[in-house]
């Protein structure tokens, strides 16, 4: 019961400070200081309290949308297990909700940016549909690799939460080229930089930042805290993959997998400060080859 | 170990994919110098008992692929002024497919082939095969000298990688002689690479092929 509470105390409070903890990140590595690592919550809280513009073009499905990624990625949020205790709601099978509840959220999130009837944002949701087609096939492989491995087809016990066995010998090299082939997935679901930069406003280079362009006030607080969400998310399950051996018991799980979170935030922002943005023509590349490393992985186990 | 050598196998396979798919030369230097120093780790996680011979032989092949011959290249590079393979045979992304291709071909069709002597490394023969084939498709489908050098380079990596299978039985001079051998070669060529700038203006090895008066 108390695992429950954690679960979704960390769920609801925990996402923006990964934000903050990547941008303070970014800026050690520019030599600045940066902002405070709460700067996301106060941004947040202050949309909150802003007034709203809406466009007389748009109609209900533009207020929706927001709203309705939010419960999406909140039920997302449920079905993963953090760190070494169960996730609050599992089944046979919710992988596959799992990756459709990102799916719906990505459909409302694209019907609000055609919505506006702006090329602009079309552009945008064009382009984000494009890659999301190029990460689902990566994130199956990886799910099928660890289904394979672990003979589960539950998140928990795919990522062997709840003091499940460790992976059968001999599997560390298939889930070396998950984790990488995951990563890469996290990467792009989450606008991150080698193939989208959270930060500019630059028309020829921008995915999700170009979808959202017309929200504001309240709605706006409600996309920027579930991108928070869904990087929190998608970096749990990555997380749960990188690391199967950790397995204490009782209330250590929960500093460790903190922890451990914080740590994907701070390489995030490494890899955020150490790269630049892919070309566009060039994006596809990358997500292929995180279908190919997924794929091989898959192949290397049932050869 | 063997999870670190299985682990290795499969970062030596993924840079071999980077490798066929990154179009500018000096990260494609960068990623075969990594490639190379995950190869001079190998025997040292291979061996059962570790020798000072052995420690130095894997020593001496760390620095010559991860620092001498990646330095000679990107020198050459530079004097080159030249940045990126323009147009090759077969596109960036096609190679890299083709490059998963034959991973996954190869790991069906070897992974009949049982290594008898050695029980810890199922991977070494279709990761050798594989490395083999990523170096023949950068040699054969890049114009650039310096992209040939590279795709020779990956070529042999993979023929060091097959030899592991004899790791116990290879004498340590014929170690060295090899990496020599890939010294005075890759040394060669840079200087080769500077004459063909020189004379053609390019470094295209096309236009090697017509003869002129």
């Amino acid at each position: 019961m108390t695992d429950i509470v954690v679960h979704l105390a960390l769920l609801l409070v925990f996402p923006p400070l990964l934000l903050g903890v990547i941008n303070k990140t970014k800026a050690r590595w520019a030599g600045r200081v940066g902002a405070p690592f709460f700067q996301p919550y106060y941004d947040i809280l202050k949309l909150l309290r802003k007034g709203m513009v809406l466009s007389t073009t748009t109609t209900w499905v533009f207020r929706a949308a927001p709203i309705i990624t939010l419960s999406s990625v909140l039920a997302a949020g449920v079905l993963v297990p953090f760190g070494n205790s169960p996730a609050p709601v599992a089944f046979t099978g919710d992988f596959l909700l799992f990756a459709y509840l990102f799916g719906l959220a990505r459909f409302f999130t694209t019907s609000a940016a055609l919505d506006t009837g702006s090329a602009f944002e079309g552009m945008g949701a064009a382009r984000e549909v494009t890659f999301a087609a190029l990460t689902e096939p990566a994130m199956f492989f990886a799910f099928l690799v660890l289904a394979k491995l672990s003979g589960s087809l539950s998140l928990g016990g795919m990522l062997h939460s709840g003091g499940a066995s460790a992976y059968p010998a001999g599997s560390v090299a298939p889930l070396v080229l998950t984790v990488l082939g995951l990563f890469i997935v996290l990467l792009a679901e989450n606008s991150r930089i080698p193939v989208d930069d959270p930060a500019t406003h630059l028309e020829l280079t921008m995915i999700h930042e170009v979808m959202v362009l017309d929200h504001s006030g309240p709605l706006f607080g409600i996309i920027e805290y579930s991108s928070a969400l869904k990087l929190f998310v998608m970096g749990s399950v990555l997380l749960g993959v990188a690391t199967p051996w950790f397995s204490w018991n009782g209330w250590l799980d929960w500093p460790v997998f903190i922890s451990g979170m914080l740590g994907l935030a701070v390489v995030v922002g490494t890899i955020e400060s150490i790269m630049a943005r892919l070309r566009m023509p060039r994006v596809p590349s990358l997500l292929i080859a995180a279908i190919l490393l997924c794929g091989s992985a898959f192949v290397m186990l049932v050869r | 170990m063997n999870d670190v050598l299985n682990a290795l196998f499969v970062l030596i396979l993924t840079l071999n994919l980077f490798a066929l798919g990154n179009g500018r030369i000096l990260s494609v230097i960068r990623i075969v110098a990594a490639q190379g120093v995950l190869l001079g780790i190998l025997p040292l996680l291979m061996h059962e008992h570790l020798t000072f011979p052995e420690v130095l032989s894997s020593a001496a092949a760390i620095s010559l692929k991860g620092i001498v011959i990646p330095g000679i290249m990107a020198k050459a590079l530079r004097d080159a002024q030249m940045k990126r393979e323009v147009e090759p045979l077969v596109g960036l992304l096609p190679s890299t497919i083709i490059g998963a291709l034959v991973t996954a071909l190869a790991f069906l069709v070897f992974s009949r082939v049982d290594p008898a002597s050695r029980s810890d490394a199922s991977l070494i023969i279709p990761t050798s095969i594989t490395t083999v084939l990523a170096g023949f498709i950068l040699l054969t489908t890049r114009f650039k000298a310096l992209s040939q050098v590279l795709g020779y380079l990956v070529l042999e990596n993979g023929i060091y990688i097959f030899s592991l299978l004899l790791v116990e039985a290879i004498p340590l001079v014929v170690e060295m002689g090899i990496l020599l051998d890939l010294l005075v070669s890759v040394f060669i060529v840079s200087i080769i690479t500077n004459h063909i700038n020189r004379a053609f203006s390019s470094l295209d090895t096309r236009r090697l092929a017509s003869l002129k008066e």
